[in-house]
């Protein structure tokens, strides 16, 4: 009787199983044996050259840390500056405030915007040859005109002006999620704390944040996973690696793939990134277990 | 009951005359998949000329944008699903890794039938794109693998109404870099913007970097550094570099032109910001649409030296293969021949404003195109060269020069470090 439940159990599972196997298990070994190869993607030959490919992501390939370096930097931007907006604006939202269905619309608009038009509705607002120079006018008129320049085409700032425009398109993600989790609070813990005189910062600070802190990890994780993987808004920004100030590790896989024709490094590179994805997601949850 | 009834006598008729004899269309038809939206309705208007004439079917079909064609296409010949024609975008590395695969049909038999008729039909160079010649340097069996729909090339175009506000002679466009850096001062005095391209895209950066190159050391120097016999630490090649910085430092170049887009460069020249483009010849289809107006002309690149001739890309703009393995490719064959016809090719030429791959219809097209096709005079592509150069000293040439634009780098800088990769890519090609 017991195998037979065992079996049942199984057997329900069974089609999640095959479905997970076909879409992600065996995708992900196959391109990790295609990492093994030196293939152009096209030949029906490939080289075996075992671990040649990491080899050289690890040890020689420059610009592929320094992609990994920039997306880190536009994910730090993006946990920072664009998470803490998303939880205040939650925050606020969650509160008796009029109109607070309309700001929910408006904050929940960006994200389900089109990158590419996020780009270039972006692109014409900050440049000054082909745009509005909106940023610059504005920095003038407030009577900054020295810190007017090209903010997409100056290597020391295009990097930071992507990701702006990054958490600009995403943070209405992370509100969602912060609402979401705020409404779950029940509200008779903060009538309790009135009574018991409680100031509003000390509710926020002993009631929201610790019940708050489980979907603060999951819009971390969400952050690190969606911000590390963005490429289409930096394409459509800046056209592409600008001598590697905007490079990205997805636009690396795509120069490997596409512009090299080494399909077998770009599996190689693939894997190398999904192994650090998985790795800081990892760390992330041991964190917040920790914490709990 | 009834309704039982009724479903198993819908099932019943459904089965039986589903399983009745079909028509057999005694015509094949032929599928083509191409990625040019500014031509996609002139072929469907010829694809149905093609049927009322001939009884065969033409199907384009149209995937765009190139990207996403680009990597249709490749997903297609791993899984062996190619049509019967196709387009191959990239460098010829990726073309000749199709024709190993046996991807691609060999059409110089095709060619060379009737006495060459239709191989002479087209302009030489554009059908040397296609080729590969006995001593090709990737292992091709010589053959002609693919058939020219147009012909492009790369030059420079300036406007000629803001050459005038200038006081510059609008008919007289500068012919030596001198005469063209002089300009720079003139442009930002104006507050104009001087010189746009797609230079986000790092390609058009290599090809104007490449006719300097042919300009300063000559086609063979060219080819023996790609063979590895001349460094890129040489004097010549610091003075290519050296062009970029002489074109920063005098104030040619527009504001922001390292992270332009092609589409916004072109939109800067139509709407008369810019004095100066460097752009392929389909510009004159998008000027067109974007300011019919426009007055500009086209112009080789201004000669940086005198000891070698001025050099541009060109060739075939867009062409087609022919799947080897599709059983309709005698009919893909016969409707390549008919669309690169002399009246097929002017009427395309007419309507898209792209120039023909025939010689032969050149009679009736506008001046600026006539500029442009008089270019393919002094053109060249890394296509024809019979060498080509590994894709991380491409990239790292290309980087260089947009870090020597933006000022980070000096073209010494950049001549080490691109030597040191192609000594890195030649000490690996040498392990293999």
């Amino acid at each position: 009787m017991k195998i037979k439940n065992t079996l049942e159990n199984y057997i329900f599972i069974l089609p999640a199983v095959v479905i997970f196997s076909i879409f992600y298990i065996i995708p992900f070994i196959w391109v990790f044996q295609l990492g093994l190869f030196d293939w152009d993607g096209i030949s029906f030959t490939k080289v075996f050259v075992g671990l040649q490919n990491f080899k050289e992501i690890f040890f020689q390939d420059k610009n592929w840390w320094q992609s990994m370096w920039n997306a880190g930097y536009i994910t730090l931007i993006a946990l920072t500056f664009q998470n803490i907006l998303a939880f205040m604006l939650a925050w606020a939202c969650d509160r008796e405030i009029k109109m607070k269905n309309f700001y929910r619309v408006i904050f929940f608009i960006p994200p389900v915007l089109s990158e590419v038009v996020v780009g270039m509705a972006w692109r014409f607002i900050i440049n000054d040859i082909d745009g509005a120079n909106v940023i610059n006018r504005t920095l003038t008129q407030i009577g900054l005109p020295n810190l007017v320049h090209n903010w997409l085409s100056d290597p020391n700032t295009a990097l930071s002006t992507v990701a702006v425009v990054h958490c600009w398109k995403g943070f209405g993600w992370g509100f969602l999620i912060f609402l979401a989790g705020l409404q779950t609070i029940p509200r008779e813990l903060y009538e309790a704390a009135r009574v018991d005189g409680a100031s509003a910062w000390q509710s926020f600070k002993n009631i929201t944040l610790p019940l708050m802190i489980p979907i603060m990890v999951l819009v971390v994780i969400l952050t690190v996973l969606g911000t590390m993987q963005v490429f289409v808004l930096i394409v459509s920004l800046v056209g592409g690696e600008f001598a590697g100030h905007t490079s990205v590790p997805v636009l690396r896989i795509l120069a490997s793939m596409r512009g090299s024709s080494r399909f077998g490094y770009a599996c190689a590179q693939g894997i190398t990134f999904g192994l650090v994805l998985i790795i800081i997601s990892f760390i992330q949850y041991r964190f917040s277990k920790k914490g709990q | 009951m009834l309704f039982k009834n009724v479903l198993l006598g819908v099932f019943v008729c459904f089965s039986v005359l589903g399983c009745s004899d079909q028509k057999l269309d005694s015509k094949p038809s032929v599928v083509i998949w191409h990625w040019m939206t500014d031509r996609d309705v002139t072929f469907q208007e010829l694809a149905k000329k093609y049927e009322t004439l001939t009884g065969v079917k033409v199907n384009f079909e149209l995937y765009a944008p190139s990207d996403a064609y680009s990597q249709k296409i490749r997903a297609a010949a791993q899984g062996m699903n190619l049509p019967d024609v196709f387009g191959i975008l990239g460098e010829k590395r990726d073309f000749a890794s199709f024709i190993k695969a046996g991807h691609i049909l060999d059409l110089a038999p095709y060619m060379e039938a009737n006495n060459s008729s239709w191989k002479n039909s087209f302009f030489p160079k554009a059908l040397a794109l296609n080729e590969f010649t006995p001593d090709n340097s990737y292992g091709i069996n010589p053959g002609v693998f693919g058939v020219p729909i147009d012909i492009m090339t790369i030059q420079m175009v300036y406007n000629k109404k803001l050459f005038t506000q200038l006081g510059l002679n609008p008919n007289r466009p500068p012919k030596s870099l001198k005469e063209f850096l002089d300009i720079g001062p003139k442009i930002q005095a104006a507050g104009m913007q001087g010189l746009v391209s797609g230079w986000g895209e790092v390609w058009m950066i290599d090809c104007l970097a490449n006719n300097y190159a042919f300009n300063i050391m000559g086609k063979d120097k060219v080819l023996a550094t790609i063979r590895g016999e001349v460094a890129y630490t040489d004097p010549d090649w610091i003075e290519v570099f050296s062009v970029f910085k002489q074109m920063k430092d005098s104030g040619i170049l527009a504001q922001g032109l390292v992270t332009m887009i092609n589409k916004s460069a072109e939109q800067l020249l139509a709407n008369e910001k810019a004095v100066f483009g460097f752009n392929g010849s389909w510009c004159v289809n998008v000027y067109k649409g974007m300011n019919p107006g426009l007055e500009y002309g086209a112009m080789l690149p201004p000669q940086a030296s005198e000891k070698y001739p001025t050099s541009i890309w060109g060739g075939a703009g867009s062409s087609f293969m022919v799947n080897a393995r599709s059983k309709n490719k005698e009919e893909a064959v016969k409707f390549l021949i008919w669309l690169t016809d002399q009246d097929q090719q002017a009427y395309l030429a007419q309507a898209t404003n792209n120039l023909p791959a025939n010689k032969n219809s050149l009679s009736k097209i506008p001046e600026v195109m006539a500029q442009f096709a008089r270019g393919m005079d002094y053109a060249t592509h890394p296509n024809v060269w019979g060498v080509s150069e590994f894709s991380l000293v491409i990239e790292a040439f290309d980087r260089g020069i947009q870090s020597i634009i933006i000022g980070e780098k000096t073209p010494e800088a950049v001549a080490k470090e691109v030597q040191a990769i192609k000594e890195r890519e030649l000490a690996r090609k040498k392990a293999q």
